[in-house]
């Protein structure tokens, strides 16, 4: 280690416990009874969880994680399928039509969802789509393939065409080129896609807030927001819903984050 | 059909999903922005240009809109600079720094609703953190939150400290693209680092500080989770980004006409900004 290297050590070391620090409250406080007035920088020196039973009952967080799983897990996997789908003529067959189709895809990403909710909440009601799952999944999909369109557009013009062009010779057709050559090339960008989509609808508040009041359809987030409107003195249930609602997304980034920079770089930044 | 024409249909699902989702209600936004409609009842009728005219001489509005400017650039600038420097600490080579990256990144998993209240312990009046540090110097804690001066700032910095991470990510991958060879090269030369850093890290690095600006400007603007968890755009609309005026318009006041024709400012100021700014941020690339 060089002299340089080492100078910055203390900085990196000021930089990392500032950036535990939220946990390291959130946690605390997840932790302390209700009657308990210390500090929040203070660990309780206990172990309380009635926090966490109370909640759990109190916001129906079962139905909330049940809720929230299916929406992500559908959601996701239809963004992968669509935006593979789409990708692909985009980015091997650039005709004026399919860059204009593009330039129209992308622009999205620009559109603001709040921008026409008044209009969605409007179209929801009249085709009874309130408080149900394939409402909010397709609303997801929508906002979530711009992203997705671009990252494997970008990631499929870095595969070199004389593949293509081989597989043609050796006698497949371009839909079975799609499914058996340009597919299983696809992981890494994959991945990515699945991190972000899957961060992206797991969290999601704005969306499920307007769309999920029903309280058994609602997602974590509604729940916890609900909950915390009504008990906002009490904070350790609100840090103990926030704890739980957090835990299983930071696993599956803590997973699958080694694919996460690869693809990202490979998609988005040189493709 | 042949094979060709088919495939050439295969984004025709994604067409219809954001016709159907996306550019229908658009256009049904702007009729809706023309009526007095109040979001529920089946009555109402067109009122012309009523709601944009009663949005100029609404006195909340300046205010919001400002608000809107300081979510947007205020994040934008702190993101990229610390951003930047992050990603230039973490690239050199000392153990453990793929465990701090993570550290920095994480952020970034939790709902943005959820990192609001997680800041919310810091700074509420009662019992905050942030208040039993102020204790030690003064004898009264400090409202921090119901304070329209400051408000807007401490949303501004959980905005920053929760998207940090994916601005670090992208320098990272811009820099570790640059070859060393330049740098080398500019140490023969004598140059210093400063001037290594401008010369050559800066105009290198122009493509990954475009898709940061664009990114972070997008996200800044339309800013709402943080500012529901926080103090809900409180008081009155003191830290009311457009986004959660119009939220409280329409739900609270149940006025979606008006709420209609915010959402339309919304989208031609966060069209306008990005827009410009990524054609200015473009043009500096190519001719660097």
């Amino acid at each position: 280690m060089n002299k340089t290297t080492r100078k910055f050590l203390p900085l990196i070391f000021i930089i990392s416990i500032f950036h535990i620090l939220p946990f390291y409250v959130l946690i605390t406080t997840s932790f302390k009874a209700v009657d308990d007035v210390s500090s929040k920088w203070v660990f309780p020196g206990y172990w309380y969880i009635d926090n966490f039973i109370n909640v759990w009952k109190g916001a129906n967080l079962g139905q909330a994680f049940f809720n929230n799983i299916i929406i992500t897990v559908v959601s996701v996997l239809l963004t992968v399928v669509l935006g593979a789908f789409a990708a692909y003529p985009l980015a091997r067959y650039k005709t004026r039509l399919n860059r204009f189709m593009y330039t129209l895809f992308i622009s999205v990403l620009i559109v603001p969802p709040l921008t026409i909710l008044v209009p969605l909440y409007k179209m929801f009601v009249d085709v009874g789509a309130m408080n149900s799952n394939w409402g909010i999944i397709l609303l997801h999909v929508t906002f979530h393939l711009p992203m997705t369109i671009f990252l494997f557009t970008g990631f499929i013009g870095t595969i070199p065409r004389e593949l293509d062009e081989a597989a043609m010779i050796d006698g497949c057709t371009r839909l079975s080129l799609f499914v058996k050559v340009i597919i299983p090339l696809l992981k890494p960008v994959t991945a990515t896609v699945v991190i972000l989509a899957s961060v992206g609808i797991w969290n999601d508040y704005q969306f499920s807030v307007f769309f999920l009041s029903d309280p058994d359809a609602r997602t974590i987030t509604v729940s916890l927001s609900s909950f915390f409107g009504q008990y906002n003195n009490n904070i350790g249930w609100v840090a103990a819903g926030s704890l739980t609602a957090a835990l299983p997304i930071t696993i599956v980034y803590l997973f699958l984050q080694r694919y996460f920079i690869t693809g990202l770089s490979a998609g988005g930044v040189k493709g | 059909m042949n094979s060709k024409a088919l495939l050439n249909l295969m984004y025709l699902p994604t067409l219809i999903l954001f016709s159907v989702l996306i550019f229908f209600p658009f256009i049904k936004g702007i009729d809706i922005s023309l009526t007095n409609w109040d979001g529920y009842s089946q009555e109402f009728r067109r009122i012309g240009l009523e709601n944009y005219k009663r949005m100029f001489s609404d006195p909340d509005i300046l205010n919001v809109i400002k608000n809107t400017f300081i979510y947007g650039a205020g994040s934008t600038l702190f993101q990229n600079i610390i951003g930047l420097g992050y990603a230039i600490l973490l690239n050199i080579s000392i153990k453990g720094k793929g465990i701090v990256r993570t550290i920095v990144y994480l952020p970034v998993i939790i709902s943005p609703l959820i990192m609001g209240y997680i800041w919310y312990f810091f700074f509420q009046f009662n019992g905050g953190a942030v208040n039993d540090i102020i204790l030690l110097f003064r004898d009264k804690p400090m409202n921090l939150l119901a304070d329209s001066e400051v408000n807007v700032w401490i949303i501004t910095f959980v905005n920053t400290y929760q998207y940090l991470g994916i601005a670090m990510i992208v320098y990272l991958a811009g820099l570790q693209s640059i070859s060393k060879d330049y740098y080398e090269a500019a140490q023969l030369d004598g140059a210093s680092g400063f001037s290594q850093f401008k010369n050559i890290t800066l105009p290198l690095l122009a493509p990954s500080i475009t898709i940061n600006v664009v990114i972070n400007l997008i996200g800044g603007l339309k800013l709402f989770d943080v500012i529901k968890a926080m103090t809900d755009g409180g008081p009155g609309y003191a830290s009311s980004s457009l986004s959660s005026m119009m939220y409280q318009i329409y739900f609270a006041r149940q006025d979606a006409g008006y709420a209609a024709s915010l959402g339309n400012l919304m989208f031609v100021i966060i069209c306008l900004v990005s827009l410009s700014a990524l054609f200015y941020l473009r043009k500096r690339e190519v001719s660097e």
